[in-house]
């Protein structure tokens, strides 16, 4: 299956490569290197590279492109869920998944690749079996090791690997039982000239911190169940449960993981939480431009629109903007041409807008396109959808568990045409 | 140190005499031993070399270790040192080298002899290394056999794992043999890890010696009956990749397969997925081939006799359903059955796997519970809408998407949306978008015009290449109908003052002279207009000027034969060579001379040739050929390895090669039976004693797996049987489907009715033995901890006992049966959970079921379910209400209702299903008891039943007869359970005390007297007989 892997940075240097076969010379990525020449933009790599006697499959994360070499018939997305999932395990070892951090810690990296696959094929890719097997860095961890001689290998099988429970490790104790529970939502959505959604769905995940003691087996029921459209699970979760019950029953993993994904579909009405207004224009035969942009909360239930961050690709002919922000700093690039306005919080009564005016290069012609706006925007203690939590139960154990629930609201895709 | 010295001659002496026994030929073909070298010679030659690079840490004789001197010598003291803390250092420092790509094989020597270094760590990154260069050093490479021999044997299951996956993974064609015995001997290990990485093995060796591919495919077939998920996924992994073709041996593992699937990793999900699609293909008959039928009478006749023969074999199948002229097959329908719940996967890939199977195997009426996850149908159609941000391989494919979409009803919309995608930043999406249009009209005549306007609007564009796209768009949606666009060919004719873009310009010149019989009076006029700026045009306008004003000569020379002489003048003097050739070959074409030939005569039809209309063609068309969602289909092409999905085959193969030994196999497609196979055989046999005649006869797979279990897969340990007890909470449904059929039989045989009632406690008392077994092979748990977990997730379905609650007959066609499912109510844990089944045996559908006017005592409370809208004619369904006996054994009144009739019915629970487990300790049962002394104990003495031989017996006929978990107790004459009333929580604790000679004791302490009461004389019951 997958035959080797090669990282590379956002130059275009080879920083890393894992051979699961026999080596694979790094000179295959040359294909790749001229599909990266020709891509305009760094996410317009095409996924899947054929070359003479390889295939290249690639996934861009954190500008690190992560390529895979294979040699024959193997579903793409398997492939590229697998690099997902490389890069999920790196992040959550090192906390970030960078070109610095892959470097750092190149040992446990390729001990990491060694364990996730044999011969190309998946072995142990669940999170808990492989702290089992090699225990993640920690400065504490690196002292004593030093001293005592002791290794970050795991020396015996993870239990995880044989249990009913693969994701779950035994023997988990805590002196402070917590679940918390983090419902995120996301709004996806193109808002058009006038102000109305032309297209708009919650893709929302539900994360979980779930610190237990033992083995517990928890139940999470929600006042509106039937919101959730399309939904997927953590493997942990009993479907025929979800299917009859509407309720999610699962022995969850230790630690952090993401219990559920769900999306809630274009056919519900989805509350806009912010509105934009803009006049954007150029004039024929004129070297200025004119932009001005008002934000606006409204459906929020009387929740704070925080975090905002208003983004922009000017035209090209645009050479540079001069803008006054009523709050908050606006950047403007004139290389990329990109105008990125850090709003923050936004207020009622006193709504941010950014007004001033574009320079355009002298005699060319006004612009085609009108540039869209990217937004994003933070709002806490709100599921947009109206998705509530009923209740959390817990079986199995007899200790009482503190548990949480937050909501969030994020914008997701969120653009305004112009 | 010294113990490592003596691994090269242990590696060597191994080697030598697994080839000596195993395979004698082999020692000659070998490349170390070819005669040139003698065996012997190589032997005492490899030896002392390669002690003194263990001595000296590789300083000196070869030439190997002298490259390396200079290089690595730090790290090569490193690696000699005593400290493992020095020596892991090296290894990191070596094994970075490694991922950076760096050549790091001149220290091979020094690396290889620490393959037995004690510390864990170091011997892994020595693995690492082994792997990567044991392939150019391969003489080095076997002096670390040895070592992995030896741990091939080791206690530790991990340890043993990773010898195979190493020496499988060192490509040393000289250890095949070594390799082919360790992997058939890790295929038979007790460890389901080794056996997976036995699994893992098998390709490796395949390809490193394709020879030993039937040897390969013994040990595959071995691994395919396995029964444990953790090997299911890696052995079909290796039968993908070393023998696709041998579909026959998935027969006899097929509908394990099916059933493990759900419980596999995600990985081993979509290899299996995609297999058993094949598979399917070749064993099964088309499920869409109904919709020809009606077409053709012939085949019909044909399939129908075909499918007479497939009900004698499967009468029970097809007694159920209707006579139809297809009959898919139950194993067919298995394959559906479940994998459809794993489109809730969160890999993408799982989903893609069971879309695809869908779209390959399922009739056309089912392919659409993939649209939702696939999100490929109409309502998702604004799911599609482009972002100016997504990358430019998305854009193309949503477009793709929304233009098969497009229909009348949303193409206005489709339109609308489009045309923002022309103003995008990316022109290589504007362009796609535009021949998005241009598809979108071709497909819906409606609209072609509106779009050709559009398009024509286009046309003004100051992109070049957005013009220049539209324009071979119009170009071509004009080939189709010119006769109705003349007005179009007209407005085109008009931009052309306005326009400037050559291309465009080319263009609609083209098209007027293409089209000038169409509109015959404004052809010369563009033409004089022409003729006036030739100078100024750019050279491609320049070009259609000459080919508009030949067409016009041809057809109408009257008005334009001074004109086109004039441009054929002009264009003789201009600047570019290519017009003056096209000027000069034009003329001698068409104007006739006494030298023109006799092309002269042809010159219309050459230039005014009817030009067919192109295709306006998905770009993604014509791969439908290749199986969805793999990489071949993504390239339409052909890559390495690909197995084509074969066609349907034209009658059925036989279903029988899909038999287990079992008889009824075929039936017991939910996990519970086959647990069932792991009871253990003299309590079944005792049993089926007594179970009598009644049900011999069809007694389900009881009787034929309880007989089937001496062969107990007790080898998968205690991995494989707990994850099926996980399992059982998941399949309620389809044990109710299985109680189901048991009540028909029922219903046949009413005057055995008592006989019936000891068959569904026998079902309990099977379930509560295999709950035991599973208890007792987990050892590596402690007992509290597992009675803990699996009493709350296996007992309350292991035990379900179902009641009548509404007949077929009274209910006229609805029947309503409840169990007390065992599982907490989540909604009010104060409630006693009641699952309620109904099914619909009418022919219409029923509506509107709900409870009304629950009578209850004082006290108790019900949580009625949702109302179901329509249960359709023949189907169930399952819901669950809570109610609040308050402990009591009052039963709760309520009526029944659906759209036409009301029923009054009550549900009355035994007393036993009014509490939970409670989880105690053995001293907390005793500290518990001594506080429920006097009133509320209550002694019975009793004589056991001649069944209740051993302990065994007793917890399960206990636990069927109540819901309590058994308490660990150190005396094996004493059985103890502790549960809690569900309403007010007081503790209910049992202790059986056994005597010799078939005497008991029986205990009841709790506070609530009444129950202490009624629940002895249960038990009582249930013990004595």
């Amino acid at each position: 299956m997958i035959h080797s892997l090669f990282l590379i940075n956002a130059s275009g240097d080879i920083f890393l490569e894992k051979h699961w076969k026999s080596v694979v010379s790094r000179s295959v990525c040359d294909y790749f290197f001229e599909a990266l020449e020709r891509a305009t933009e760094p996410e317009n790599v095409p996924p899947v590279i054929p070359t003479p006697h390889h295939y290249l499959i690639n996934v861009l994360r954190h500008r690190i492109y992560f390529v895979a070499v294979i040699q024959s018939e193997v579903p793409p997305l398997f492939v590229i869920e697998f690099l997902h999932r490389v890069v999920d395990t790196f992040q959550d070892y090192f906390g970030v998944c960078t070109e610095a951090a892959i470097k750092d810690n190149v040992v446990v990296v390729y001990e990491l690749l060694e364990e996730m696959l044999d011969n190309g094929f998946p072995l142990a890719t669940e999170s808990n079996i492989l702290k089992e097997l090699i225990k993640p860095p920690t400065i504490l961890r690196t002292v004593v090791n030093t001293i005592t001689g002791s290794t970050n290998v795991g020396e015996q099988l993870p239990t995880g690997q044989l249990s009913v429970v693969p994701w779950r490790r035994t023997g988990v104790k805590y002196t402070n039982n917590e679940a918390y529970f983090d419902v995120v939502e996301e709004i996806d959505a193109i808002i058009d000239k006038s102000g109305s959604t032309i297209t708009a769905e919650i893709q929302g995940v539900i994360d979980a911190c779930v610190k237990l003691t033992g083995m517990p087996d928890l139940t999470l029921s929600f006042m509106n169940p039937r919101l959730l459209d399309d939904v997927s699970f953590h493997p942990c979760v009993r479907f025929k449960r979800w299917e009859a019950e509407r309720i999610l029953s699962f022995i969850p993993p230790d630690g952090n993981f993401r219990l559920l994904s769900y999306h809630v579909s274009s056919q519900n009405l989805v509350a806009i939480p912010v509105y934009v207004k803009h006049n954007i224009s150029f004039r024929e035969g004129s070297s200025q431009g004119r932009f001005e942009l008002t934000l606006g909360p409204k459906q929020t239930m009387g929740k704070a629109v925080e975090s905002v961050l208003v983004s922009s690709q000017l035209p090209r002919g645009v050479l540079n903007a001069n803008l006054n922000p009523s709050q908050g700093t606006y950047t403007f690039d004139p290389v990329t041409k990109l105008l990125s306005w850090d709003v923050g919080k936004i207020n009622p009564q006193k709504l941010p807008s950014l007004k001033g005016s574009m320079s355009l290069q002298t005699g060319a012609s006004k612009p085609d396109e009108n540039p869209t706006i990217n937004i994003q925007f933070k709002i806490q203690q709100l599921a947009i959808s109206g998705l509530k939590v009923n209740r959390l139960d817990m079986y199995g154990e007899k200790y009482k568990p503190f548990k949480g629930i937050k909501y969030m609201t994020k914008a997701g895709k969120f653009q305004v045409r112009t | 140190m010294q113990k490592l010295l003596q691994l090269p001659v242990n590696a060597v002496n191994i080697v030598k005499s697994v080839q000596g026994v195993g395979q004698g030929q082999e020692e000659a073909l070998s490349p170390v031993l070819t005669p040139d070298s003698s065996p012997q010679n190589w032997y005492s030659a490899v030896q002392p070399e390669e002690l003194r690079h263990l001595r000296s840490g590789g300083t000196g004789e070869t030439l190997r270790a002298s490259l390396s001197q200079s290089l690595h010598d730090d790290l090569k003291e490193m690696l000699d040192s005593n400290k493992d803390s020095l020596k892991l250092e090296a290894m990191k420092r070596i094994v970075a080298m490694i991922a950076r790509g760096k050549n790091a094989s001149d220290l091979f020597p020094a690396v290889v002899k620490n393959v037995a270094c004690k510390n864990i760590e170091v011997k892994k990154l020595v693995y690492v290394y082994l792997v990567r260069y044991a392939e150019e050093q391969q003489d080095l490479a076997l002096l670390s056999i040895s070592t992995f021999q030896r741990g091939l044997k080791d206690p530790n299951q991990l340890i043993r794992a990773s010898a195979l996956r190493v020496l499988s993974s060192i490509r040393v064609t000289i250890i095949v043999p070594i390799m082919m015995l360790a992997i058939k001997e890790a295929a038979s290990d007790m460890s389901p890890y080794v056996r997976k990485t036995a699994a893992h093995a098998i390709p490796k060796l395949h390809s490193l010696d394709p020879e030993q591919k039937d040897q390969l495919i013994e040990v595959i077939e071995k691994l395919l009956a396995d029964k444990t998920t953790l090997v299911a996924g890696s052995v079909v992994m290796a039968f993908e990749e070393v023998c696709p073709d041998r579909i026959d041996l998935i027969h006899k593992n097929y509908r394990k397969l099916c059933n493990l699937l759900i419980d596999v990793e995600e990985w081993g999900q979509v290899v299996i997925i995609n297999m058993l699609t094949r598979y399917a293909r070749t064993q099964f008959l088309n499920p869409n081939v109904n919709e020809s039928l009606l077409e053709e009478s012939s085949d019909k006749a044909f399939y129908a006799s075909d499918d007479e023969e497939d009900e004698d074999e499967k009468a029970e199948v097809t007694t159920l359903e209707k006579r139809k002229p297809y009959v898919m097959d139950p194993d067919h329908r298995l394959l559906l059955r479940n994998t459809k719940p794993l489109l809730q996967s969160r890999n993408a890939a799982v989903v893609m796997a069971v879309a695809q199977l869908y779209f390959h195997l399922a009739p056309k009426a089912e392919v659409g519970i993939i649209a939702k996850a696939l999100g490929m149908f109409e309502p998702y159609l604004k799911s599609f809408y482009i972002r100016s941000t997504d990358p430019t391989q998305i854009k193309i494919l949503k477009l793709e998407v929304l233009t098969n979409l497009a229909n009348e009803a949303n193409i206005s919309t489709i339109l609308r949306e489009f045309q923002t995608y022309i103003k995008s930043m990316d022109k290589d999406f504007v362009a796609a978008s535009i021949q998005a249009i241009g598809r979108c009209a071709t497909n819906i005549g409606e609209v072609r015009d509106t779009c050709l306007n559009g398009l024509v609007q286009l046309l003004s564009n100051r992109d070049e290449l957005v013009v220049a796209e539209s324009v071979v768009v119009i170009k071509k949606l004009l080939q189709m109908q010119p006769e109705q666009h003349s007005d179009i060919i007209k407005h085109m004719a008009k931009l052309i003052d306005n326009i400037q873009v050559p291309m465009a310009r080319a263009s609609i010149l083209w098209l007027i002279g293409e089209y000038c019989e169409h509109v015959p009076k404004i052809a010369p006029d563009v033409l004089r207009k022409m003729a006036k700026s030739f100078t100024n045009e750019e050279d491609i306008v320049k070009l259609q000027i000459i080919n508009l004003a030949a067409k016009l000569y041809l057809t109408n020379s009257k008005q334009t034969k001074l004109l086109t002489q004039y441009v054929l003048n002009l264009a003789k003097y201009d600047q570019n060579y290519d017009i003056r050739d096209r000027a000069r070959f034009i003329r001698q074409l068409i104007v006739p001379t006494d030298k023109s030939g006799a092309l002269n005569k042809y010159a219309k039809k050459l230039f005014l040739a009817l030009k067919p209309a192109p295709v306006l063609e998905s770009p993604f068309k014509d791969r439908d050929h290749f199986q969805l969602g793999s990489l071949s289909h993504l390239l339409n092409a052909k890559a390495a390895g690909y197995q084509e999905l074969p066609d349907w085959p034209e009658s059925a193969p036989d279903p029988s090669v899909r038999n287990v030994e079992i008889p009824d196999w075929s039936k017991c497609s939910s996990r519970k039976d086959r647990k069932e196979k792991k009871v253990e055989k003299p309590f079944y046999s005792d049993s089926e004693g007594e179970s009598g005649p009644t049900e011999s006869a069809d007694s389900e797979s009881d009787s034929g797996s309880g007989s089937a279990s001496a062969s107990g897969s007790d080898e998968g340990g205690s991995g494989s049987e707990s994850e099926e007890s996980r399992e059982e909470t998941e399949s309620e449904e389809e044990e109710e489907d299985e109680e189901e059929e048991k009540k028909k039989r029922k219903k046949l045989d009413m005057t055995k009715a008592k006989k019936q009632a000891d068959e569904s406690a026998e079902r309990c008392a099977i379930h509560t033995i295999h709950q035991i077994s599973c208890i007792i092979n987990f050892d590596t748990f402690d007992m509290n901890k597992i009675t803990s977990v699996f009493s709350q997730t296996i007992a309350p379905s292991g035990l379900i006992k179902m009641y009548e609650l509404l007949h077929r007959i009274t209910g006229e066609g609805l029947a309503v049966e409840y169990c007390f499912s065992r599982q907490p109510f989540s909604p009010d844990p104060n409630m006693v959970a009641v699952q309620i089944q109904f099914t619909n045996n009418t022919n219409s559908e029923t509506k509107n079921l709900h409870i009304e006017d629950p009578r209850l005592q004082s006290g108790m409370r019900i949580r009625e379910f949702a109302e179901i809208d329509v249960l359709a004619a023949g189907e169930s369904v399952t819901v669950v209400i809570g109610i609040d006996f308050c402990d009591s054994t009052q039963a709760a009144n309520f009526q029944l209702c659906t759209h036409t009739r009301k029923f009054f019915v009550s549900v009355q629970p035994p007393v036993g299903e009014l509490m939970t487990p409670a989880f105690l300790t053995e001293n907390d049962f005793k500290k518990e008891q001594g506080k429920l002394m006097g009133m509320n104990e209550i002694l019975e003495k009793l004589t056991l039943g001649e069944k209740c031989v051993n302990e065994h017996v007793i917890v399960e006929r206990v636990t069927a007869t109540a819901n309590l978990s058994r308490v660990p107790c150190g005396s094996d004459k004493e059985c103890r359970f502790a549960g809690k009333t569900v309403s007010s929580g007081c503790l209910v604790l049992v202790t059986v005390t056994t005597k010799e000679g078939g005497g008991a004791q029986l205990t009841v302490n709790c506070e609530k007297m009444v129950i202490g009461t009624m629940l002895v004389k249960d038990i009582l019951q249930a013990l004595s007989q």
